[in-house]
């Protein structure tokens, strides 16, 4: 047979890539489960690191994530619980929870050591190559970051990249998220700039402003619609309050 | 089995005729993934498996194989190890396949393989063709390794993780260079092996 005809190297090719796609499909497959149990290991851990919580050995992360996050939740606009099954927060994926109109807004109710009540919420947005995401965790007043966790799926190493970093990370406790009343996200600017509506701001990574203002522009647009939730927390309503209204909605 | 050409095939890459040393093949992920030694010699794993089995495959087809269309059906058994690799990696080692990121993918356009698929698996049996790429696999790991070690070691003290510089070093000023840890070093400890390395074998030294 003459290798070199146009019949030959059509078939060729159309058999090639029809066994090698067979062969892929199969495998993804069959290696599924066991990528989605290390991605949500992985996301237990983002959330954990919120908390200040070393991440703990693989085996044991579904463990220590349970004892912290003692319960989830969806809260709507008007910072109202609409639903706390169990995971349920953990479950929203927030790459399709992007339209505001139809947004779930999730949180982790967790209990660290010293027994204080601290509210994780996920953040998801856009880095300069990629997404980019992460959790912060607020304190029971609604108003004050306790700890805050950024990933990344592609940002450049050594610039981007590091919104990983403990040192960015770190900026962003003790800042509150209230001025004067108001809810004004933490905005993340270059060193000499000002907040133009006031709210309270760290400095952004040299090299990486647009990764920067995507953490920026994510903090503003994804935790903006807590503001009723936090509110309730952090405004007239003592913490205590806010704790009754939540187990009155538990529908258990 | 281990005939003389055999061996060759297995032993030349090692030193003589080492594809990141002589060759000048795979510098970029050589540089990209040493930073310390554990993602080093996960890449270094997995470049010899993808290397060894693509030349085999590509041995066995080699007399069906289209002249024509002979790059693309490399490149079609390269992408689909690598993705099988890929896939193997999020499955088993989650943390390391992070660390890697985009670099095993790239795995596919590491020159080494298109290199050694071109050069000896078209024309050689399935026997010497799997030695051959397990022992540019190797070479190519060595390098890694060495890498890895030095920048490792300097820029964060460590070796696979493990503290092996004592804390009283620290206490008394020694600090980490975070300089190694950064890219260009990478090319620099390259340069250094080469220079070593052709310092050792003469009949390397170019006029």
């Amino acid at each position: 047979m003459n290798k070199n005809s146009n019949t030959y190297q059509i078939l060729y090719a159309a058999v090639m890539v029809l066994l090698v796609g067979t062969l892929l499909a199969f495998i993804y497959m069959a290696l599924k489960p066991k990528q989605n149990e290390n991605i949500a290991n992985d996301t237990r851990k983002q959330i954990l690191s919120a908390l200040h919580i070393a991440s703990p050995d693989d085996s044991q992360v579904k463990e220590v994530y349970e004892k912290y996050v003692i319960q989830d939740l969806l809260v709507d606009a008007e910072g109202n619980i609409v639903d706390s099954a169990a995971n349920v927060a953990f479950n929203v994926d927030m790459k399709k929870n992007v339209k505001l109109a139809e947004r779930q807004l999730p949180i982790m109710k967790c209990k660290t050591d010293d027994g204080s009540i601290k509210y994780v919420l996920p953040v998801y947005g856009a880095g300069l190559w990629g997404p980019i995401w992460g959790y912060i965790a607020v304190n029971d007043d609604g108003n004050t970051i306790y700890g805050a966790n950024f990933s990344h799926e592609g940002e450049t190493p050594g610039l981007g990249a590091r919104i990983t970093e403990q040192s960015f990370q770190d900026l962003f406790v003790d800042k509150h998220l209230f001025v004067d009343g108001d809810f004004k996200s933490v905005a993340v600017l270059k060193k000499g700039q000002k907040a133009t509506n006031g709210a309270e701001q760290i400095d952004a990574l040299t090299g990486a402003t647009i990764t920067s203002r995507g953490v920026s522009d994510m903090m503003a647009d994804c935790m903006a619609p807590y503001e009723a939730f936090l509110k309730k927390m952090h405004g007239t309503e003592a913490p205590a309050a806010a704790e009754n209204e939540t187990n009155d909605n538990q529908p258990e | 089995m281990l005939s003389k050409k055999n061996k060759e095939a297995f032993f030349n890459p090692l030193s003589k005729d080492n594809p990141v040393l002589v060759q000048i093949l795979g510098i970029c992920s050589a540089l990209a993934v040493t930073a310390s030694l554990e993602p080093a010699i996960v890449m270094g794993i997995s470049v010899i498996a993808v290397l060894a089995f693509s030349n085999v495959i590509i041995s066995f087809l080699r007399k069906t194989v289209p002249t024509n269309i002979r790059i693309i059906v490399q490149l079609v058994v390269v992408a689909a190890l690598v993705i099988i690799v890929q896939q193997i990696l999020i499955a088993y080692n989650y943390d390391v396949s992070k660390k890697l990121s985009v670099f095993i993918g790239l795995i596919i356009t590491n020159c080494i393989l298109m290199g050694r698929l071109e050069a000896f698996a078209m024309h050689n049996s399935p026997w010497p063709s799997f030695l051959d790429g397990v022992g540019n696999g190797l070479g190519y790991t060595i390098v890694l390794l060495i890498v890895a070690f030095f920048r490792e070691l300097l820029g964060s003290g460590s070796l696979f993780g493990f503290q092996v510089i004592p804390q009283w070093c620290y206490d008394h000023g020694y600090m980490d260079n975070g300089l190694m840890i950064l890219p260009p070093m990478a090319l620099i400890t390259v340069g250094c092996i080469i220079w070593v390395h052709r310092a050792r074998n003469k009949e390397l030294q170019e006029n």
